[in-house]
């Protein structure tokens, strides 16, 4: 496994550098950092953190702390497909509670997880900014609004069989 | 008054204080108490606990005194239904995520939360609700963490992070599901932590405690086939009062050697004796370094948590550390093979247990270049507390003396337990070696105190020897800023914790500033108070040279008092 992540990390560790190098080398520019790196990467593994943390010389244990801390940052691989659903107040009361459990129950996976194929991902996050179309949810950044629960499910198929095309 | 001051009232009195105050220090101030868990005056200044609310009537708000700056005119209520009421509340909330095991929790008496709660009132948690389920980690031999007590006040986190500059433990999450925890959830023996033991110190809870080896001392103790030899570090006696009511900087040398004689040990030793052998080998070592161009500055090697933190940050300096082991380990070593020699007993029937102020020393004893010199290490806080096991109380004890042979130490020794007194004591025998002469100023008063940094000159026969002492490790990394900026040193002393042992990891909790200094005090008391005031001069330094180990730096002595050190 760790032969592969390493594989991966080679891959990526040049570019990664040049990101870095753009920034002052201090713990003001982690946020940056960490948002240009996770573009880049998809996720933030360990071994990325690790680098991050080496050469803005700051602990670690700070870097994961602040990756923990947001739910943007995400430290596992996401899935092909990534929903973030709302439950901000708005979507809340017209019904995502129901949309995310319905999501849970059909595909398996409930916040912060992805399906085993590596295809789907879920992720519940406070207010998407679209409250006019609650209860919204995002799929690989494209919003999709007033949603029901069978309406969200038919969209994730959809994705999942390529009948829909990302933006 | 030059400085800037404000009007205000605390419950309806008026007052006069500094306008640089918060509400909190202003109240303390006027005497009043106002419960605090999160609050660590410099340190942790945060507001997360809600435990210190006060009454705002400018604006009718409950507001974090901690964190509340006094202003003209403000009007604060501390005691008020409201307040009291929402106090109260907020511990319970604290509470209803807090694994309430008292009666078998380490902290126990000492519980800042326990205490709280009895002072608030609290008789019942209304609130019951999903409980955090993290797991516990022994898997060091110094810290034991238990999340599921902890209350997240982040005290052990600004400590870790501001004054040793480590940061091997961080919050992780957000909102419930929140955790101080290792980087990456690694075990606390694969994380940079140097197990100095300051977050012990600053845990409201039992949340983060030492690992206790007192049954494991009361099993050798009463194993006939035991010969158990103890030692006292320098930093024990000023402190071990603390912990049965007494005041701050007691010494009580002669009663604590008393109740360890009561808890059965065969032999009470000093460890201030091999800090007096730690001076020959180490200024032996500085003198040697200096003459052949050897690699300067000469770092000192006493504190097991600066050696693991130099080990893991600055392992291109290794060659500077002394090679001298500590005074706890070389003990330990000696009474494996010069005690155990003199007195025909077969090795494997001899335990030796130590007295330390520290955490780390628990590690230190079981680094493998060193296993087997020192079989268990205690706390100050795990003596008191085995004491009291044994149904004695220090007061009332007698008072006795350390054993010969290695029990008789100088000043130079007692020192070893303050942050400047390593170097202080090493400048009395290297002046008095190189030159020849008496010293005729014995007191270094410029490496004494609480600065961070300290350096200094001294003219040893001509040559001016120029030497640093930090404690704490941030003021570690600030000496090494200024070696790499170019000053130049001949001998820097370093110690993981502020204060040097005297504030050290195992020590009695709760210690103030005044606490702090009282303690100093009486490490300098005894100094003075000693007739031999330089390790040299102490004669059982000189017999152990002239009977076992022949001269300071020989092979024996590099056998059994020295060791290596390994990057991490």
């Amino acid at each position: 496994m760790s032969a592969v992540k390493e594989f991966k990390l080679s891959q990526y560790q040049s570019e990664l550098e040049k990101i870095i190098r753009n920034y002052e080398e201090d713990e003001f520019s982690l946020l940056e950092v960490l948002h240009e790196a996770q573009e880049l990467v998809g996720y933030l593994p360990k071994e990325v953190q690790k680098i991050i943390a080496d050469e803005l010389q700051v602990a670690p244990g700070k870097v994961s702390s602040v990756i923990s801390f947001y739910n943007h940052f995400s430290d596992s691989p996401k899935g092909e497909y990534q929903v973030a659903i709302c439950k901000g107040t708005a979507c809340y009361v017209k019904g995502s509670k129901e949309i995310i459990e319905k999501i849970e129950e059909k595909y398996g996976i409930s916040s912060g997880e992805t399906t085993e194929d590596g295809k789907l991902s879920l992720e519940v996050v406070r207010c998407l900014g679209a409250c006019g179309l609650s209860p919204v949810m995002t799929v690989n950044g494209k919003a999709h609004g007033l949603l029901n629960p069978e309406k969200a499910t038919k969209i994730i198929d959809k994705y999942l069989n390529n009948e829909m095309k990302e933006v | 008054m030059s400085q800037e001051t404000v009007k205000m009232f605390i419950d309806d009195e008026e007052i006069e204080v500094e306008s640089d105050l918060t509400v909190l220090e202003a109240a303390r101030q006027m005497g009043k108490k106002i419960p605090t868990l999160c609050y660590l005056k410099d340190k942790n200044v945060i507001g997360a606990c809600r435990v210190c609310l006060i009454e705002v009537e400018n604006t009718g708000k409950l507001a974090a005194s901690c964190i509340t700056p006094v202003a003209e005119d403000l009007r604060i209520q501390t005691n008020t239904k409201r307040v009291r009421e929402t106090r109260k509340m907020n511990l319970e909330f604290l509470l209803s995520n807090h694994d309430i095991e008292c009666p078998t929790c380490l902290s126990n008496e000492e519980c800042d939360l326990r205490q709280i709660a009895e002072e608030l009132g609290v008789r019942e948690i209304r609130f019951e609700g999903q409980k955090s389920s993290f797991e516990k980690d022994s898997s060091t031999p110094s810290i034991f963490r238990d999340p599921e007590k902890c209350i997240l006040c982040r005290r052990c986190e600004s400590i870790c992070r501001d004054v040793q500059s480590v940061q091997a433990i961080n919050a992780d999450g957000r909102g419930f599901d929140t955790v101080i925890s290792t980087t990456f959830f690694d075990d606390l023996m694969e994380s940079p932590c140097v197990f100095c033991g300051q977050c012990t110190l600053v845990c409201p809870t039992g949340a983060i405690t030492e690992i206790e080896y007192i049954d494991d001392v009361w099993e050798v103790l009463g194993d006939p086939n035991k010969h158990v030899v103890v030692q006292t570090a320098p930093a024990v006696r000023i402190a071990l009062s603390e912990a049965f009511g007494g005041d701050a900087g007691e010494i009580c040398t002669g009663k604590m050697v008393g109740a360890l004689k009561k808890l059965g040990f065969d032999k009470v030793y000093d460890t201030n004796f091999t800090a007096d052998l730690t001076i020959m080998e180490e200024g032996t070592e500085l003198i040697e370094r200096i003459k052949n161009d050897g690699e300067l500055p000469l770092f000192t090697s006493c504190s097991p948590g600066w050696i693991k933190f130099i080990e893991q940050y600055y392992p291109e300096y290794l060659d500077n550390l002394s090679s001298c082991k500590s005074p706890q380990q070389m003990f330990g070593s000696l009474v494996n093979s010069y005690y155990q020699e003199r007195e025909d007993i077969d090795k494997k029937d001899i335990s030796v247990v130590s007295i330390m102020p520290c955490t780390a020393k628990k590690f230190e004893a079981q680094r493998e270049e060193m296993a087997g010199d020192v079989d268990y290490v205690l706390t100050t806080r795990e003596l008191a507390r085995m004491i009291k096991q044994a149904g004695l109380n220090l007061n009332d004890l007698e008072e006795s003396e350390y054993d010969q042979l290695m029990g008789e130490s100088t000043g130079a020794g007692a020192i070893f337990g303050s942050t400047g007194g390593v170097m202080e004591a090493a400048l009395r025998t290297a002046y008095e070696l190189i030159t020849g002469e008496e010293l005729a100023e014995i007191d270094f008063d410029v490496l004494r105190g609480f600065d961070g940094v300290k350096t200094a000159a001294v003219n040893i026969g001509g040559l001016e020897v120029k030497v640093a002492v930090a404690h704490g490790l941030a003021n570690a990394r600030k000496v090494f800023e200024m070696i790499k900026n170019g000053e130049t040193f001949h001998f820097v002393e370093f110690m993981a914790c502020p204060g040097g042992c005297l504030g050290g990891g195992g020590q009695p909790l709760k210690a103030t500033e005044e606490v702090m200094q009282k303690r100093m005090e009486a490490i300098y008391e005894i100094d003075k108070n000693k007739k031999l005031r330089k390790s040299h001069e102490n004669p059982y330094i000189k017999k152990i040279y002239e009977e076992y180990l022949d001269h300071p730096g020989s092979h024996l002595a590099h056998q059994l008092l020295h060791t290596e050190y390994v990057q991490r």
